[in-house]
Parts: structure tokens; C-alpha cells; sequence
């Protein structure tokens, strides 16, 4: 009885979308000149960044990207509050089995590709596609690999926490910095070089790099706190 | 041929990503187990991000990034401004994820098991 009532509700609902997003089409230009003919010309002209995607996020709306740094950094401490211990044991881990050879000799060698990866994302990020949520992402994913496959993998809980607070306060500093600089706050003050240069852009490239650390301390802790939950 | 291409993704597109909305809403409306209520939320996430993106497509558009030699394409690109939101909504729901996730395990940990069904400390 309970599965019709709902298979009616999502059909309805899926009725209502369909017709909604019929009727609005897919792939027809719908504004003469939006928002977006401004950002593509105003990302070659006055910031001389080849991403557009990297300039809207960090320079157009930046402090939306401040606003989601914080809702990660939330994220983090809630799991680390939620999930609370009150011993630490430095060898419980909540894993059933050990790996078996082919991880543990395979997360060796991938493990110096993996995070080589993703350090060439977070710096490359104004320049093709990718960036600090990305390339951050990819790094806490070498972790995983290295802390799934061995035993005695460790990293400093409390290296990565400092990581994680010194990236987030230089990312504040930099935005209060466009204030002495006598503009707004988040402003690029830094001189922009030329286009498809690894530096240029102004406060771009070093914004992005400090948001993919924090991203990859963050995600780090995060499942090495899940790891070690066991009581 | 490029006409009927184009009129079958335009289906394919957004009856795929409404689907996925509806299949995750189902899997968190009618299962009985923790788990599968958090992946069926996280299934919704991937249908509206995809749903999110399928609107700033331009027929024949390229990717907004201006490679050396091709400054002055930006007529022929799609929008950008769905794909930097859609970014921001990404990062929201790994973080909603998270936190579900953690909550599970504490729930776990306190009656035991994961049923719905059988955590009745709140029922009359």
C-alpha cells in the first residue's frame, strides 16, 4: 500500500518535470546577452585566464567559494564531533581483513603517481580543466589507497589539521589583503600575466592551490576518522 | 543525420537525469535500511547536478576554455555559470553524505542494527 502511494507521487512529480523541461529545450541559446557573454569576454580581456569555469568561482563569485570552503570545514568538524572517542589506540582500525599482496606492492607504486596527479590538477587549474576541489579530491583518494592497503600507514592527525586552519586563514588573508590595496574584498591585485602563462591571472592560481590543500587535509582526516572508529 | 542525433539526446539527456532523481527518491522513500536511504540521497544529488548541467548546453557549443590561438571563440561556447554552480552543489552534497554517513554509524553503534523498523525508541 505504501509503495503505490509512492510510485503514484513520483509519477506525478516526474510528469510535472518532463513537461517542465520539454517545453524549455535542450540546447537553444535562450538570452541574447546573459551573464555568461560578459564573464567569457571579461576572462580574456581583463584577467588574461584561459578556464572560465576557474574564473567565475574564484574571481567573479569568490566568496561563494569562501562560503563553501566553510561548509566543508563544518562537514569535517561535525563527523570529528559526531563520531567522538575518548581513548585513541594507535593500531584499532575498523578493517575485517588484511589487504591482500597484489594491493599492498600495487598502492606502493600508485601512490607517488596518485598524488603527482593531483597536485598537477590544483596548480594547472586556471590553465585546463581541473582545480583545487579537484585536484584536492584526488589526492585524498592516493590516502585512502595507501591507508586501506597497509596496516601501519600513518599520517599526523595533527599535521593536518594545521594544513587544514593555515590554508583556510591564508585564503581570508588574501581577501583582506585586496582590502589594503584600496578595493573590495576577494579583489585581484596581483599584476596579470600573459594569457596560458603558468602565472598569471593575479591571486588565481595561489587562491586555487590553497583550497586544494585544504580540501585534501580535509577529506584526509575526514576518513581517518572514519577509519578509526572502532571501539 | 545530425538533426536525429541531436533529437535523441535532448530525450536522452534529461529522461536520464529525471530518472535518476526519481530512483533515489523512491530507494530513500521505501527502503528499510540506513544505507540504502543514504545512497538512494545520494543518487537524487547525481540527477540534479546532471539536470543542473543539461540546461547551459548550446547546440554545437565546446567547453569554456580558451586554448592558445583561440581567443576569440567565446560565441561558439556553452555556459559556464551552471557548471560553477553545479561545483559548489557537488562539494554540499559529499558534505550531507558525511555526516549521514557518521550519524549511521552512530545509530549502529547505540541500538545494534539497522533497520528502520526496529529502532522504535520514538514511536508511541
Amino acid at each position: 500500500m505504501k509503495k503505490f502511494i509512492v510510485i503514484i507521487t513520483l509519477a506525478v512529480l516526474g510528469f510535472y518535470l518532463g513537461e517542465t523541461f520539454y517545453e524549455l529545450g535542450f540546447g537553444n541559446a535562450r538570452f541574447e546577452h546573459g551573464v555568461k557573454d560578459t564573464y567569457l569576454e571579461k576572462t580574456v580581456s581583463e584577467l588574461h585566464v584561459a578556464n572560465t569555469v576557474t574564473s567565475i568561482i574564484v574571481n567573479f563569485r569568490g566568496f561563494d567559494t569562501l562560503g563553501e570552503v566553510t561548509v566543508l570545514f563544518l562537514a569535517a568538524t561535525a563527523l570529528g564531533g559526531i563520531l567522538y572517542k575518548k581513548k585513541h589506540h594507535a593500531g584499532d582500525r575498523s578493517v575485517l581483513f588484511p589487504a591482500s599482496r597484489i594491493v599492498m606492492s600495487g598502492s606502493k607504486l600508485l601512490f607517488p603517481a596518485v598524488i603527482l596527479l593531483g597536485v598537477y590538477i590544483f596548480v594547472h587549474g586556471h590553465l585546463s580543466p581541473g582545480g583545487g576541489f579537484q585536484g584536492g579530491t584526488i589526492v585524498a583518494t592516493g590516502f585512502l589507497l595507501m591507508l586501506l592497503a597497509y596496516d601501519d600507514f600513518t599520517v599526523s592527525h595533527h599535521v593536518l589539521s594545521y594544513v587544514e586552519s593555515f590554508a583556510g586563514i591564508f585564503f581570508v588573508l588574501f581577501g583582506l589583503a585586496g582590502f589594503c590595496n584600496g578595493g573590495t574584498f576577494l579583489e585581484n591585485f596581483m599584476p596579470v600575466g600573459t594569457m596560458n602563462d603558468l602565472f598569471s591571472g593575479g591571486i588565481i592560481p595561489i587562491v586555487y592551490i590553497l583550497v586544494g590543500f585544504k580540501v585534501a587535509a580535509e577529506l584526509t582526516g575526514l576518513i581517518y576518522t572514519v577509519l578509526h572508529e572502532k571501539d | 543525420m545530425d538533426e536525429k542525433i541531436f533529437e535523441i539526446m535532448q530525450f536522452g539527456v534529461y529522461t536520464a537525469s529525471i530518472l535518476l532523481i526519481l530512483i533515489g527518491l523512491y530507494a530513500a522513500l521505501t527502503k528499510k535500511s540506513l544505507i540504502k536511504i543514504v545512497i538512494g540521497l545520494s543518487i537524487v544529488d547525481a540527477g540534479i547536478h546532471l539536470l543542473l548541467i543539461a540546461i547551459g548546453y548550446i547546440n554545437l557549443g565546446t567547453a569554456p576554455i580558451f586554448s592558445p590561438g583561440y581567443e576569440d571563440a567565446a560565441a561558439k561556447m556553452v555556459d559556464p555559470v551552471p557548471q560553477a554552480l553545479v561545483l559548489t552543489a557537488i562539494v554540499i552534497g559529499f558534505a550531507v553524505t558525511a555526516v549521514a554517513l557518521s550519524l549511521v554509524i552512530r545509530l549502529y553503534r547505540h541500538h545494534h542494527t539497522l533497520e528502520i523498523d526496529e529502532i522504535k525508541n520514538l514511536k508511541w
